[in-house]
């Protein structure tokens, strides 16, 4: 593995979202709140979710774990603010790809800075610690939706 | 029995462990991680294959010629680490997968008979999660209490408070002979003594301590230990619990099942003699075959030649490290009370993110937890970096780490 990959790993903009990471804190009027937690490494996030129907108002999380999964839910929780949940699942699909491999997301401008994340695919140990975020917010929508 | 070599050349020894020479990620391997689990040399790899290749048969059953070996092997295994370790008979050596299984073992057998309603079992917070668990499962079906003794800042015990946590209800002191997560060296001989003169048995994690240090359980006056061979140059899946004889004649049985009977009756069964009574179905044979083997190096190697390289190792490493800024080390002060291990701390990176680093640059360490939860809580992080070091690592390791440490630096600190 080359320093090239390491670049690509660590860019700037991660570190950047690691260091002050956005929507950060307690949500009052939280609607729902998942905790996650990656059992190997200790990181945890608790994601809460303010909504409006199927609206999300407003999105923050709490917790620690590693730059990867800190910068992605500083990322994840810009972007999915004032989307409807059913955009939000579609935003966690799209990023779940791209960490698999599917390089055509990361040109997906709609992806934002999450596209700075595309280096974490070559990391196969590292993919648990972007996907953390996403599958909290996947696990929001589903029990969003069961309560209907 | 070899004889323990006079000057240890670190060299010829890593020679004997094929795994080391390799590249990973296009760097030469620096395997600093041998706390989880400790490489191979070729005596233990060339015993694991003679034994499948030429002697394989189940142990103890067969009238047969490969059956007489295997269970000679099997045997002999156990009759060198009894020697080994200061057993008084080999039949008070128990075979199990490894640490977890020798304390879970105690834990489901001694603990479900003699503990009961208030009945209190003493741990410290510097355990690995495998000397706490089993202990809640058992407090939680008997009424037995959980106590700790508590460490201080330096990761050490506090041995003050022992006077006041051990009382008359006091049934079992169960601690870690050496930390893992720190590489903090236990004074166990003062606790055992204490707890002895309360009435209380003292059980010992070893897992640590044996890849590191002589053990020798009767001098140690210990009632129970408990260690993995994988951590000492043995074969995974392989593990030790040694007892008293007197105190495992007096417990039930773990596991029912083949080997471990005398007469089996439609509604009642007796127990085979020790060992046997604690190995139902076919054992690990391969597994203990090469335990034995390990034990051998060890010696061959010497343990007083490894200390000393150790030692060495971790002056240098401490030496080293102290020198990189926003480095911090946790665990005791003093050489003398630790071993093998150093966790620690960079800046604002995180172990996770270290480690991946140290892997580009081929070097293997561990983040996290380190299955130590009431570690992490009184450092109050998440997870630390650890480096842990064997008789097989060079001051060239130390260099490789710290230069990775360098790269880390560099993208974390700009």
């Amino acid at each position: 593995m080359s320093d090239l990959n390491l670049n690509s790993l660590y860019q700037q903009l991660i570190l950047e979202h690691y260091r002050k990471p956005r929507n950060k804190g307690e949500l009052p009027d939280k609607t729902v709140e998942i905790h996650m937690a990656n059992p190997v490494c200790g990181d945890e996030i608790r994601l809460q979710l303010q909504l409006d129907g199927d609206r999300i108002v407003e999105a923050r999380h709490v917790g620690q774990g590693c730059s990867i999964s800190q910068a992605a839910v500083s990322m994840m929780t810009n972007l999915i603010k004032e989307k409807s949940l059913t955009e939000a699942e579609g935003l966690a699909q799209r990023f779940t790809a791209m960490m698999h491999g599917d390089e055509e997301v990361a040109k997906d401008r709609s992806m934002g800075d999450l596209r700075a994340l595309q280096g974490v695919s070559k990391f196969p140990v590292r993919i648990k610690c972007a996907l953390l975020a996403f599958d909290a917010l996947q696990e929001a929508i589903k029990e969003t939706r069961g309560r209907d | 029995m070899y004889q323990a070599i006079s000057t240890f050349d670190v060299n010829k020894i890593r020679n004997e462990f094929p795994i080391l020479n390799q590249m990973v990620n296009g760097k030469t391997l620096t395997y600093l991680d041998s706390a989880a689990t400790s490489q191979k040399p070729r005596s233990v790899l060339d015993v694991l294959e003679k034994y499948y290749r030429e002697d394989n048969a189940n142990v103890h059953r067969g009238i047969h010629e490969l059956s007489r070996r295997s269970t000679l092997a099997y045997e002999g295994a156990r009759n060198r680490v009894a020697e080994w370790m200061g057993a008084s008979e080999p039949a008070e050596v128990i075979w199990t997968r490894g640490t977890t299984e020798s304390i879970n073992l105690v834990a489901a057998t001694w603990g479900m008979d003699q503990l009961g309603e208030g009945d209190e079992i003493l741990l410290t917070t510097m355990e690995h999660h495998s000397n706490i668990v089993p202990w809640q499962l058992v407090a939680r079906r008997t009424g037995a209490r959980l106590r700790y003794i508590e460490m201080d800042d330096e990761g050490k015990l506090r041995l003050e408070d022992l006077d006041d946590l051990l009382t008359d209800r006091t049934r079992l002191v169960s601690m870690t002979h050496v930390s893992n997560a720190l590489g903090t060296v236990n004074p166990v001989e003062r606790v055992i003594e204490a707890a002895h003169a309360r009435g209380a048995l003292v059980l010992l994690d070893g897992a640590q301590a044996v890849p590191h240090m002589k053990v020798n359980v009767s001098e140690l006056d210990v009632d129970f230990y408990a260690f993995s061979s994988h951590k000492m140059c043995g074969p995974t899946g392989t593990g030790v619990l040694w007892a008293r004889k007197d105190i495992l004649e007096e417990m039930s049985p773990y596991q029912g099942g083949g080997e471990m009977i005398r007469i089996v009756g439609r509604d009642e069964s007796s127990w085979a003699d020790l060992p046997h009574k604690f190995e139902a179905g076919t054992p690990n044979i391969a597994g203990a075959v090469g335990a034995g083997a390990a034990v051998d190096f060890m010696e061959h190697v010497g343990y007083e030649a490894i200390k000393e390289h150790e030692t060495g190792l971790l002056r240098y490493a401490l030496n080293r490290l102290a020198q990189i800024p926003d480095l911090s080390i946790y665990g005791p002060k003093s050489l003398k009370e630790r071993s093998g291990v150093i966790a620690f701390a960079l800046g604002d990176a995180h172990p996770h993110d270290i480690a991946t680093i140290l892997d580009s640059e081929g070097v293997a360490i561990r983040a996290g937890h380190h299955c130590a939860q009431l570690v992490m809580k009184h450092l109050g992080v998440a997870a630390t970096t650890r480096a842990s070091f064997s008789l097989y690592n060079t001051t060239d390791d130390v260099d490789r780490l710290v230069e990775g440490l360098q790269v880390v630096h560099s993208i974390f600190g700009r």
